[in-house]
C-alpha cells in the first residue's frame, strides 16, 4: 500500500485520524528537534520559571523551567525522541523475534511448538515489572538493556498472538498449493502466511508500541531509566513530583505528554482494528 | 382452500442497501401472494437477492438495508415499519425462519430440549414442564432418532441433519402460519437432504404451514414447491406453478441454468453443458432494460435495453408470469445444443495404480485411564485399503459424503501426508512414502491438485499475475522475468480470462474467476495427473458448467489424467469415465460410469443415487442414521448400520468381500449375485 492509499484507509475512522494526528505530533518534533529553536535540554538556565515566563536573554520560556533551571519544552521534546527511538525499537526487536518463534511454533508445531510454548509460558508467569527490575538492575540501565528486558518481555505474548494466527491461516488452500508445488517451510511461513497475518499484528504493534513508551516511563519514574543526563520522560516526573506543590508545571508536563503518545497509539490501534473489522 | 384471504402478500416491495459506495437496490418490484398451506420456492444465485426477501418479511434487514417502497402484509397488517416489540410478536409466533448453517443457529451452551423449551415459554406463556413435553413431542414429530436423548445433549453431540431436525423442531412449535427455510439442506450431505425435504413436504400437509423455500437447487424447489420463483440481480424474471415454470420455462435466464446443469443421464460425449457467459452484473450500476441483457442470446437493444421491463402474464397461460419482452418471439423449441463434442480418443496406459493404500491418523488418548495404561494411541481409519488404476486421458471420479476420506486421499497422493502402509505407483515410481519435499520437481509438477474452496485458493496478498508466475519459475518452466510475464498472459488467454487481471488482488475476482486461476496454477506445468478436490462446491450453476467445461478442455488438450472428488452426483454421471464410491474410508463400489449408475448397485450407491435431487422419477431410498465415526468404526461392514438391505449376522462379523462383476466392475457386499441381479434401477427415466 502506499502512502496515500494508507492515508485514505486510516481515513476511514475518526478515532484512527486522532490518534494518527496525536502520534504524528510527537514524531514531528522529536524528528525536527535539533533544528528547532531550543535551549540545551541539559543546561541549567534559571529555576523555577512558571510557563510563559520570559528569560533573561528576551526569549520565553514556554513551558517554563525545572528545579535546575532546565528548559522545560526542550527536555520534553527531547524526550520525546529519546523514548520513541528506544520504544521502536524495543518494539521492533521484540516483534522479531515473536515473529520467528509464532511462526516456527504455529507452522511446524510438534517439540519446537512445545518448547517454544513452554519457553513463553514461563517467561509470561513473571509478573512483568519484576522482569523489567531484575533485568535492568542485573545489567545496568542503558538503552541496550531496555530493549533487551522489553523483548524478553513482550516476544512471548506477540509468539501468542503469531502462533493463533498460523494456525488458523495454515490450513488456508493457498498454503496446501504452496506445500503440493514444493515450496519450503521458509517460504510458506514469510511469504504465503506472514503478509495475511499482518492486520491483527499492526493493531497489536500500535498497542504494544504504546505499552513500550509507559514501561520507558515507568522505569525512569522508579530510577532505572535511560542514563542521565539525557531527558526521560518518566524521570522528570519523579524528580519534580515533591516540588509539585509550588510547581506542579515540572510534573505535570511530562505527565501530559505521556498520556498524550500513549493515548495516540492507543486510538491509532481502535481506529484500524474498527477499519479491519468493518470490510 | 376454505380460507381464501391471503396470509402475507408483497406488494411492490423494493428494498435497497445503504452503503458507503450508495444505496444499492438488492430487491426490485417484488410482488408475491401466499395463501394458507402454500409452498413457494424461490431460487437464483448467489446475490440474486432471495435471502433478501427472506429477512425483508422477518424485518431483520440490518441497520442498512431499508425497504425504499412497498408494503409486507402479514394477515393484511404492513410489518414495514413495526418497533421491535410488535416484531417480537411477529417473529418466532407468527413467521419462523430456519438459515442454512444449522450449528450456527443453536446455542452450543445449552441443552436442545432447553432451547426449545424457551421458544414455548417465550410465545406461548407455558409453564417449563409443559413446555419440555411439547418440545419433545415435537422433536418426535419432525422424526429425531431418540428425541429424550436429543432433549439433553448439545448441539455439537448430535450431527448435522439431527441438528436442521431440531432447528425445524424450533420454528414448528410456536404454530407459526409462514416458515421460511433459507437452503436448509445446503450443509448437508445428500442422504441426510432426503430425510429432510421428506419432513418439510409433511410440514405444509400436516400442520396447514405455508412455507417460502429459498434455494439455488432447482431439483429441490421442484421437489418441495408447488409454485417458484426465478430470482435474477433482484428482480424476479419467471415465477409460475413448479410443473409449468420447469416444462415450457420462459425466460432466457430459466433456460440457460437448466442448460448449465448436468442433467441426469447426461455424458459429456453427448451433452455438453452452456455455461452461462458473463456474470452477474453488480447492483450498483442500474442500467436500464433487462438486467439479464448482457449475457442473453436474444438481447436486442432496441426492444430489451430501454425502460424497466414489467412482469408480464402469458397468453396461453395467466398463471405464468415472466419478465422478458422477447418471450413469444423466441423459438422455445430450437435447441440451442452444439453438435456434439466426439472425443474418441480411449484411455492411454495406466499413470496411477494405487494397491491396498491406508491412512490412518493416530488420536492421541488422552482420557485418565489410557494414562494409566500407558497412553495408548487411538486410530482415526481415514482410508482402508484403497485400490484403483487410473489411465492417461481418463477422468476418475470419487464419490461419498463427507467423512468419507476422499480428500485424506488426495492429500496422501499429493505427498502432504504419509500412508500408512500400500503402494502408489506413479508412471512406475513408488510415490506412497515419499514426502513433498522428497519428490523431484518433476515429479512435483506432474501431480497437482485444483482445490476446493474458491474463496482462499489464492494468497489474498498478491497480486494474480505473480502468484501465477511464482509457478512457472517454481516449476522452473521460464526463468527471464520478461519470459514469465508472457506466458503468464498465454495462460490467462488458456482460461478466457482478461490479461488486465495479472495486476489484479483475489478479492478483485469472483468465485468461477478465482477457480479458473486455481486451474492455470495447476495445469501450469502440464502435468499428467490432476486431482480436483470438489472445485466447483463452491460455485453457483452457470459458473459450475463453465469450470468443468474448462476442466475438460484442458484434460483432453494435454491428455491429463483427472481425479475428480465429488459429492454432486449429477457432475459426476456427467464427467467422469470411471467412478469410485467410498464410505468410511473404504471402496464399496468401483467401475465405469455406466456401471456404477445402473444396476446392480453396492446398496450405498443405490441410496446416493436415490438421493440426487432432479426432474426424475426415483424410488427413494432414506438411510437411517448417521455416518459412523471413523475412529470407532463398526465392525463387518462398515455400511453395515445403516444398510437397507443388511441380510444378517455376517455383515455385521466380517467384511464383505470384492466381488467382481463383468467388466471390471467391482461391489464390496454380502449379497449373493442373484439378489444384485435382482436389483431394479432407481431412476426411471420418463420421456416428455
Amino acid at each position: 500500500m502506499g502512502l496515500k492509499k494508507s492515508l485514505e484507509y486510516i481515513s476511514e475512522s475518526r478515532l484512527a485520524m486522532i490518534g494518527l494526528a496525536l502520534v504524528l505530533f510527537w514524531v514531528v518534533l522529536a524528528v525536527i528537534a535539533p533544528l528547532l529553536p531550543l535551549y540545551d535540554p541539559n543546561t541549567s538556565l534559571e529555576a523555577f520559571k512558571k510557563p510563559l515566563a520570559e528569560a533573561k536573554d528576551g526569549a520565553t520560556y514556554w513551558l517554563g523551567t525545572d528545579h535546575k533551571g532546565r528548559d522545560m519544552m526542550s527536555r520534553v521534546i527531547f524526550g520525546a525522541q529519546r523514548v520513541l527511538i528506544w520504544a521502536t525499537m524495543a518494539t521492533g526487536i521484540a516483534y522479531f523475534f515473536g515473529i520467528l518463534m509464532g511462526l516456527v511454533a504455529g507452522y511446524v508445531g510438534g517439540w519446537w511448538d512445545e518448547i517454544i510454548s513452554f519457553v513463553s509460558n514461563v517467561l509470561l508467569s513473571f509478573p512483568v515489572i519484576v522482569l523489567y527490575i531484575v533485568i535492568i538492575a542485573y545489567l545496568g540501565a542503558t538503552g541496550f538493556n531496555i530493549v533487551l528486558a522489553v523483548t524478553f518481555a513482550s516476544a512471548p505474548g506477540i509468539m501468542r498472538i503469531v502462533r493463533g494466527l498460523v494456525l488458523d491461516l495454515k490450513t488456508r488452500e493457498y498454503v496446501f498449493a504452496a506445500q503440493s508445488r514444493g515450496e519450503s517451510a521458509f517460504f510458506i511461513m514469510l511469504v504465503e502466511i506472514l503478509p495475511n497475518a499482518r492486520g491483527p499484528l499492526i493493531v497489536d504493534a500500535c498497542l504494544r508500541l504504546g505499552y513500550t513508551i509507559i514501561t520507558i516511563a515507568m522505569l525512569g519514574y522508579i530510577g532505572l531509566g535511560l542514563p542521565p543526563p539525557d531527558p526521560d520522560w518518566g524521570k522528570m516526573i519523579a524528580e519534580t513530583q515533591p516540588l509539585g506543590s509550588f510547581a506542579g508545571h515540572m510534573a505535570i508536563v511530562p505527565a501530559v505528554a505521556i498520556s498524550s503518545l500513549v493515548l495516540g497509539f492507543n486510538l491509532l490501534a481502535d481506529g484500524l482494528r474498527e477499519i479491519s473489522l468493518r470490510d | 382452500m376454505t380460507d381464501q384471504t391471503p396470509l402475507l402478500e408483497c406488494n411492490n416491495l423494493n428494498v435497497a442497501f445503504h452503503t458507503r459506495a450508495g444505496a444499492l437496490p438488492a430487491v426490485i418490484d417484488f410482488n408475491l401472494t401466499l395463501m394458507p398451506g402454500d409452498t413457494v420456492g424461490i431460487v437464483g444465485e448467489s446475490g440474486c437477492g432471495k435471502t433478501t426477501i427472506a429477512l425483508t418479511i422477518m424485518q431483520y434487514l440490518g441497520r442498512n438495508g431499508h425497504v425504499t417502497n412497498g408494503q409486507v402484509l402479514l394477515h393484511g397488517n404492513d410489518l414495514v415499519g413495526l418497533n421491535d416489540s410488535e416484531l417480537r410478536c411477529v417473529r418466532g409466533s407468527k413467521i419462523a425462519m430456519v438459515y442454512q448453517e444449522p450449528m450456527s443457529s443453536l446455542n452450543p451452551s445449552m441443552r436442545i430440549g432447553n432451547q426449545l423449551a424457551e421458544v414455548l415459554m417465550c410465545h406461548a406463556d407455558l409453564n417449563a414442564q409443559q413446555a419440555r413435553t411439547q418440545a419433545l413431542e415435537m422433536l418426535s414429530a419432525v422424526r429425531v432418532a431418540d428425541p429424550v436423548r436429543m432433549m439433553n445433549a448439545y448441539p455439537h453431540q448430535i450431527s448435522g441433519g439431527q441438528q436442521q431436525r431440531a432447528v425445524i423442531a424450533m420454528a414448528l412449535l410456536a404454530k407459526p402460519d409462514l416458515l421460511i427455510l433459507d437452503e436448509p439442506t445446503t450443509a448437508l450431505d445428500v442422504t441426510v437432504e432426503a430425510g429432510i425435504i421428506d419432513l418439510i413436504h409433511e410440514i405444509a400437509s400436516t400442520y396447514g404451514t405455508s412455507v417460502i423455500f429459498i434455494s439455488h437447487n432447482l431439483g429441490l424447489v421442484r421437489k418441495v414447491c408447488q409454485r417458484v420463483m426465478v430470482m435474477y440481480a433482484g428482480e424476479v424474471v419467471e415465477e409460475g406453478p413448479v410443473d409449468d415454470v420447469f416444462n415450457h420455462m420462459r425466460h432466457p435466464y430459466t433456460r440457460a441454468l437448466f442448460a448449465a446443469i448436468p442433467l441426469p443421464g447426461a455424458h459429456k460425449k453427448n451433452r455438453p453443458l452452456i455455461p452461462i457467459r458473463g456474470q452477474l452484473p453488480s447492483t450498483k450500476d442500474q442500467e436500464i432494460g433487462c438486467k439479464f441483457g448482457s449475457r442473453c442470446d436474444f438481447y436486442e437493444a432496441s426492444v430489451c435495453g430501454r425502460d424497466q421491463i414489467p412482469l408480464i402474464r402469458l397468453e396461453d397461460n395467466p398463471d405464468q408470469q415472466v419478465r422478458c419482452v422477447r418471450d413469444t418471439k423466441i423459438d422455445w423449441l430450437s435447441s440451442s445444443v452444439d453438435s456434439s463434442v466426439s472425443d474418441d480418443s480411449g484411455p492411454g496406459c495406466p499413470v496411477l495404480e494405487v494397491a491396498n493404500l491406508k491412512k490412518h491418523y493416530p488420536i492421541p488418548n488422552d482420557t485418565f485411564g489410557a494414562f494409566i495404561r500407558g497412553g495408548d494411541l487411538r486410530l482415526l481409519k481415514a482410508n482402508e485399503d484403497i485400490s484403483l488404476v487410473a489411465r492417461e486421458g481418463e477422468t476418475i471420479a470419487i464419490v461419498g459424503e463427507s467423512g468419507c476420506g476422499k480428500s485424506t486421499f488426495a492429500k496422501v497422493l499429493l505427498g502432504l501426508e504419509a500412508a500408512t502402509s500400500g503402494q502408489v505407483l506413479f508412471k512406475g515410481k513408488n510415490l506412497s512414502g515419499v514426502g513433498i519435499n522428497e519428490r523431484s520437481s518433476l515429479t512435483i509438477r506432474d501431480l497437482q491438485m485444483v482445490f476446493q474452496n474458491s474463496f482462499d485458493t489464492l494468497n489474498p496478498s498478491y497480486s494474480i499475475g505473480s502468484q501465477v508466475a511464482r509457478v512457472i519459475r517454481k516449476f522452473g518452466i521460464e526463468r527471464d522475468a520478461q519470459k514469465i510475464r508472457s506466458h503468464v498472459f498465454q495462460l490467462l488467454d488458456a482460461v478466457k480470462l482478461p490479461r488486465e487481471f495479472a495486476d489484479r488482488l483475489p478479492r478483485q475476482l469472483s468465485g468461477g474467476q478465482k477457480q479458473r486461476i486455481g486451474i492455470v496454477r495447476a495445469f501450469a506445468g502440464r502435468p499428467s495427473l490432476v486431482v480436483a478436490d470438489e472445485p466447483t462446491s463452491a460455485l453457483d450453476v452457470s459458473v459450475q458448467a463453465s469450470i468443468i467445461n474448462l476442466l475438460m478442455d484442458v484434460q483432453r488438450e494435454h491428455r491429463t489424467t483427472l481425479i475428480y472428488i465429488s459429492h454432486d452426483l449429477s457432475v459426476v454421471r456427467y464427467i467422469a469415465d470411471k467412478v469410485v464410491v467410498m464410505y468410511l474410508g473404504h471402496i464399496v463400489e468401483q467401475g465405469t460410469t455406466e456401471q456404477v449408475f445402473a444396476p446392480p448397485y453396492h446398496p450405498y450407491t443405490e441410496a446416493l443415487i436415490s438421493a440426487v435431487t432432479d426432474d426424475y422419477e426415483r424410488r427413494r431410498i432414506v438411510l437411517e442414521g448417521d455416518l459412523p465415526s471413523a475412529i470407532n468404526p463398526p465392525t463387518g461392514c462398515p455400511f453395515q448400520t445403516r444398510c437397507p438391505r443388511k441380510i444378517g449376522v455376517i455383515c455385521e462379523q466380517e467384511m464383505p468381500p470384492e466381488k467382481n462383476l463383468a467388466g471390471g466392475h467391482t461391489i464390496c457386499c454380502h449379497l449373493d449375485n442373484a439378489a444384485l441381479d435382482e436389483m431394479a434401477s432407481v431412476v426411471s427415466y420418463r420421456t416428455n
